[in-house]
């Protein structure tokens, strides 16, 4: 298998893009990245992108060859990529392999949603599609639901309070202040938390990240030819994925995200690395419970101390660990597919020093969580400086 | 666009056994339950055998949420009770409660209760199935 590393990244500003369709965002993306590789596109063997819902959202399958469409990237292979809301992680994870084996070169990764055509409700319904249909969506459960489900079993069995869940949320905001391409720039307390409306109890509106639109690009090639296109590359060093039940009900636990437990070991073993040597993380934080399971189950913290620990402010910048330097799901927003394609690319950001005000402090290996569903699909990413 | 899957008659037609009256599956090999019906057991595969198997519908509150932001097709009955419920034979199944929420908590006992889940607006399709009550 051959070293990978990233040699362009990408994205668009993120949030409520009225004026910009699906094409012209993943269109801008995939420029930035390919500007910052400084190649022209033709040197592009293939492409993969992760798009959850474009059938249901804009009524738009088929967007692999769209996308080459519209990027001048044809005739190469174009792929389209779904796991849900993992889409954009899985198809990193596709394009990684597609170079580690040895298949092609050059190729470019991209992840793109545009949510805000349709209403909330539609919205609901598009991304119940991550669920099991006939048997969690048909009752009337919502994702919202879901998640609150998992939150309050952590409450149980851990004592977690609502005030550590909303620490999330603050610390994320607090974040993406610092983030010219996050949807919500503005910092936020406890109290917006706890006093914002009921979404699904115990969850909030600030508890829950948004609707937003968005995409994120990298390309990736040998490491052995990253020094001809970048004078910075980051080496991707794991990649693991993991898949469980569909339903949250059929699971082992609810508290915990076996795939992510799964993906992370497997991660760690092929990076021959800890968690204690990782100083920056991206991870799915779609609820605020989704983080404090996420920096549990990836060996951050012990089991039933990631509330705490975010409330101690352990997992702000520069602290113990930096999570979510970005903002996160929560406050860089969550364009579904484009998710894991822009935790990679602020990972490589972090690792070549450029993050600007958001700076994790020497940061040398990196890596990003994403998931799909409610933990039916996880992905694991770790990433090192590479010169 | 924004697909409403229970529109389709055939989806709801072919899942009346087990909306209607519990009707789940067992592996007779290693005695595992599934509800909803499996037609592979995931512990045996191939060497499984997969046989009918009809549930009590009695179980405990395993976990709930009071749904505020319902999706497109509840929006009438919000807020409303999910929960996820374990049943006495084993499997745990996500169904509405019909209590109010601050009479809820985790461990209660309940039982199944035929309902009306959802109606469809285009096509006049009322779909019925399970939904738990609290039991004293």
């Amino acid at each position: 298998m051959r070293k990978v590393a990233i040699i362009g990244a990408g994205m668009t500003k993120f949030g409520e893009e009225w004026g910009r369709g699906f094409r012209d965002l993943i269109i801008e993306a995939g420029k930035a990245s390919l500007e910052d590789a400084k190649l022209q596109g033709e040197e592009i063997e293939a492409l993969f992108v992760g798009t959850m819902a474009s059938g249901s959202l804009i009524g738009q399958e088929h967007t692999g060859a769209l996308i080459a469409d519209f990027m001048g990237l044809t005739p190469i292979p174009s792929t389209r990529v779904e796991a849900a809301c993992a889409s954009g992680g899985v198809a990193l994870r596709q394009g990684f392999m597609a170079v580690a084996s040895g298949m092609h070169d050059i190729v470019a990764v991209g992840g793109v949603e545009k949510m805000t055509d349709v209403d909330g409700g539609n919205v609901a319904l598009a991304l119940g599609g991550a669920g099991d249909q006939e048997w969690e969506l048909f009752t009337g459960a919502t994702f919202p639901g879901i998640y609150a489900m998992m939150a309050r079993r952590h409450m149980l069995e851990y004592g977690t309070t609502e005030e550590q869940l909303a620490s999330v949320a603050v610390k994320n905001h607090k974040n993406a202040s610092m983030n010219k391409y996050a949807q919500f720039q503005n910092e936020i307390t406890i109290d917006t938390v706890l006093k914002s409306k009921q979404v699904a109890s115990p969850l909030k509106v600030f508890d829950c990240s948004p609707v937003t639109d968005g995409a994120a690009a990298v390309i990736l090639c040998p490491l052995d030819k990253a020094q001809k296109y970048c004078e910075k590359p980051v080496e991707i060093i794991a990649s693991a994925q993991a898949s469980d039940t569909l339903a949250l009900h059929g699971r082992r636990s609810l508290s915990s995200i076996y795939a992510t437990q799964v993906a992370a070991k497997n991660a760690y073993a092929m990076a021959k690395l800890q968690p204690k040597d990782i100083q920056v993380a991206e991870v799915h934080d779609c609820f605020t419970i989704a983080e404090i399971m996420a920096i549990e189950d990836l060996g951050f913290f012990a089991s039933g101390k990631g509330g705490k620990a975010t409330e101690e402010g352990k997992t702000a910048l520069n602290s113990d660990i930096s999570i979510n330097t970005s903002g996160g799901l929560k406050g860089c927003g969550h364009p579904v597919g484009a998710t894991g394609v822009k935790q990679a690319v602020e990972i490589a950001w972090q690792l070549r020093g450029s993050a600007g005000a958001r700076q994790a402090k020497d940061a040398q290996i990196g890596l990003t969580h994403n998931v799909g569903g409610s933990g039916a699909t996880a992905v694991v990413h770790i990433y090192k400086k590479a010169f | 666009m924004g697909v409403n899957m229970d529109e389709s008659l055939a989806i709801t037609w072919r899942r009346i056994p087990e909306r209607y009256r519990l009707e789940g599956s067992e592996c007779t090999k290693c005695k595992t339950s599934y509800f909803p019906t499996r037609k592979l057991c995931p512990a045996c595969r191939r060497k499984g055998s997969i046989a009918t198997k009809m549930f009590s519908g009695k179980g405990t509150i395993y976990s709930f949420s009071e749904i505020y932001a319902p999706p497109a097709g509840f929006e009438l009955e919000a807020p409303y009770t999910i929960a996820i419920v374990q049943l006495e034979e084993g499997p745990k199944i996500t169904a509405q409660i019909v209590a109010p929420h601050p009479q809820v908590k985790i461990g209660d006992s309940v039982e199944a209760v035929f309902r009306k889940i959802q109606e469809d607006g285009q096509e006049g399709l009322i779909h019925y199935g399970f939904k738990f009550r609290l039991v004293k």
